[in-house]
């Protein structure tokens, strides 16, 4: 396609070149802006890595694991981080369980399961969300008004509660529960896009779509929705969090991820039996979730703030020119809902 | 106001009506109710005595005839009205939930006004990602953790149950963190909008300390915005309860609602929902009272 059009640019009009080389270069630049600004925000780097090391660990859990998970023997009956396997294999750094296996072990298979609920589950959510605020924001009328009651009536409910309910009558499982949390958490995004697409609407770049003839569908998809589309992936990487905790607390509660899969959530509620002998159950998948929910949060910030031209400069502007430059207007860090 | 009345009583019933649909259309409360082992026939036995094999339209208007007379029918579990039980656990919430928030909002105002003042220094950096920790930690680990450090180790506090100071303790602490971290932020926010506002450059122009700038000018005035998130976070600290009461096993009605879901107690699940609906709805009226108390331009409308 690129190819193509270049030919047939340079053959007639050289401002085409000109402007496709340009728009390149820029599209260039602005990868290398996000880069640069990355590696200027040591936090933001360290969450960065974090995450990327994380999901790695989860995708090639079955290369990586010294052990296997569901392999223990009783002899191997909660032993404490760092003991030495007695075949002379890798140690156990983490210690086992109560059925002797390798918590490092767990811990990485139950990233898999922790980080496919909370994705899957914020993809589902972000889109349902997504769509009704669309129509929402842009129709106005009685099916914003219809579309506003239901996520007025789910904010006002405790939405683990929700969870619990649907999960009660409709029984655990990890897709019932990636289904469950979407359904729990659509309406954060639809309140969000709904709030955005009504101050775009009045644009005049949406009036001039419509003057040209522009479908309501093109206006939407194509000149609304990619104006949405770093504040919703901001909502969207604090929602992976908030999603994580929830699936957590629900498998903790006997109503989420049933053994024999596993998760960290149930990990630590099959740990809570041995808080008195066995403090590592507890403590480590416990830290790898408020890990994972703290980078997940730093690093939505980081997006926010970068993807905001008022803001961005912070991140590249020389450090003692930024430190200098008014500190006023500062947009407050995002918080989950 | 009796708008207010009107959207709270109408948020009420449209959880009614969903409780309602949920238990009815996404299951079979009949099955709900058994044991998963039960045969055909048991099944059908209750289907009929529960007059589940009537329409759906009958009944639900049944269930909603139920609900206005405010019986929801017995506890099969403990073979009294669900209702009662679930009214005699309100205290123990409402005394957990008093504890954490007299525990999480002073110090969220603090922090979040520190922060305020001078935006992106050391402390706001601190203060932000201490808040950042809080909303990540799963509030039952936290939990853990403390029974860990302070029952099992040092052996300070009890581990679990319900009484005085010694026991509210540690459930509370572990549920404050959330709204500690979230509210903080709310603060933080809604403190720096106000603080570029004019009135606020009139107050220092006029040589006024900085305190009182702070204290008596922008937080009354930011005490709006931040009254309004509190209805949220009504929600998701009931949220934390269920998971908290659990945990150490204080017998309010997020333990109540597990309890009543494992025995497959269909009327008391309905019960606790309800009353925690009501709950809910009674602070957000109570919070639009207490706008017409600090802010006298609402009291006027």
């Amino acid at each position: 396609m690129r190819g193509l059009g270049g030919v047939a640019h340079s053959a007639s009009a050289p401002v085409g070149v000109d402007l496709e080389v340009l728009s390149l270069a820029m599209r260039q630049r602005s990868r290398q802006v996000y880069v640069r600004a990355l590696l200027r925000d040591k936090l933001s780097l360290a969450s960065a890595v974090f995450l990327i090391i994380l999901f790695l660990s989860a995708i090639f859990a079955n290369i990586i694991a010294p052990h296997d998970p569901e392999a223990g023997s009783l002899m191997l009956r909660n032993k404490p981080p760092m003991t030495e396997a007695s075949d002379g294999g890798f140690p156990y750094v983490l210690g086992t369980d109560a059925l002797g296996h390798d918590q490092l072990s767990r811990l990485l298979y139950g990233a898999r399961v922790s980080l496919m609920v909370g994705f899957a589950s914020v993809l589902i959510s972000g889109t349902i969300g997504v769509l009704l605020g669309l129509i929402s924001g842009y129709y106005r009328g009685i099916t914003d008004d219809i579309i506003m009651r239901f996520v007025d009536l789910q904010m006002g409910f405790p939405s683990l509660l929700v969870a619990l309910l649907v999960l009660y009558v409709l029984g655990a499982g990890v897709w019932r529960v990636v289904l469950v949390l979407a359904v729990t958490r659509w309406m954060v995004y639809a309140r969000v896009t709904r709030s955005l697409v009504l101050s775009y609407r009045e644009y005049v770049f949406v009036e001039a779509a419509r003057a040209t003839g522009c479908s309501d569908k093109r206006i939407l998809f194509l000149h609304i929705l990619p104006n949405l589309l770093s504040p919703i992936l901001v909502l969207g990487t604090l929602e992976v969090g908030t999603m994580i905790l929830t699936e957590a607390s629900l498998s903790f509660l006997g109503l989420g991820i049933r053994p024999p899969q596993s998760s960290w959530g149930l990990m630590l509620a099959q740990g809570r039996g041995y808080i008195t002998s066995a403090w590592w159950l507890v403590t480590f998948p416990g830290l790898v979730i408020m890990l994972t929910a703290l980078t997940l949060n730093l690093l939505s910030t980081w997006v926010r703030a970068v993807t905001d031209p008022v803001t961005r400069w912070r991140f590249l502007a020389p450090k003692r020119v930024a430190s200098k430059i008014a500190e006023s207007s500062v947009p407050a860090p995002a918080v989950g809902a | 106001m009796i708008r207010r009345v009107f959207h709270s009583l109408f948020i009420l019933v449209g959880l009614v009506v969903a409780v309602f649909f949920v238990t009815h259309l996404l299951g079979d409360p009949a099955r709900l109710m058994l044991r998963p082992e039960a045969t055909e026939e048991q099944v059908q036995k209750l289907r009929d005595s529960l007059g589940l094999n009537d329409p759906l339209l009958v009944q639900f208007g049944r269930f909603m005839g139920d609900f206005a007379r405010g019986d929801i029918g017995d506890s099969l579990w403990q073979r009294v009205p669900a209702m009662d039980i679930v009214i005699d656990r309100v205290p123990a919430t409402l005394y957990l939930a008093g504890v954490t928030l007299a525990l999480a909002i002073p110090l969220a105002i603090l922090l979040g006004v520190i922060s305020a003042i001078k935006p992106r220094s050391l402390a706001d950096r601190c203060v932000t990602v201490f808040a950042l920790a809080g909303v990540s930690t799963a509030d039952f680990w936290l939990g853990l953790m403390l029974i860990l450090f302070f029952a099992v180790q040092l052996g300070w506090l009890p581990t679990s149950g319900y009484g005085g100071i010694n026991y509210v303790v540690l459930p509370a602490l572990a549920l404050a963190v959330r709204p500690l971290g979230r509210v903080s932020q709310i603060v933080r926010s809604a403190m720096l909008d106000e603080m570029n506002k004019p009135y606020v450059t009139t107050a220092r122009a006029k040589g006024l300390h900085e305190r009182v700038v702070i204290v008596t000018h922008t937080l009354k005035n930011a005490a709006i915005p931040i009254l309004t998130m509190m209805g949220d976070e009504a929600a998701s600290l009931l949220n934390g309860a269920v998971v908290i009461e659990t945990l150490f096993g204080w017998p309010g009605i997020g333990i109540l609602l597990i309890q009543a879901i494992e025995k497959r107690d269909l009327p008391l699940i309905e019960a606790t929902v309800i009353v925690i609906a009501i709950l809910i709805v009674t602070v957000n009226l109570l919070i639009d009272l207490t706008y017409s108390l600090i802010d006298p331009r609402v009291r006027y409308r």
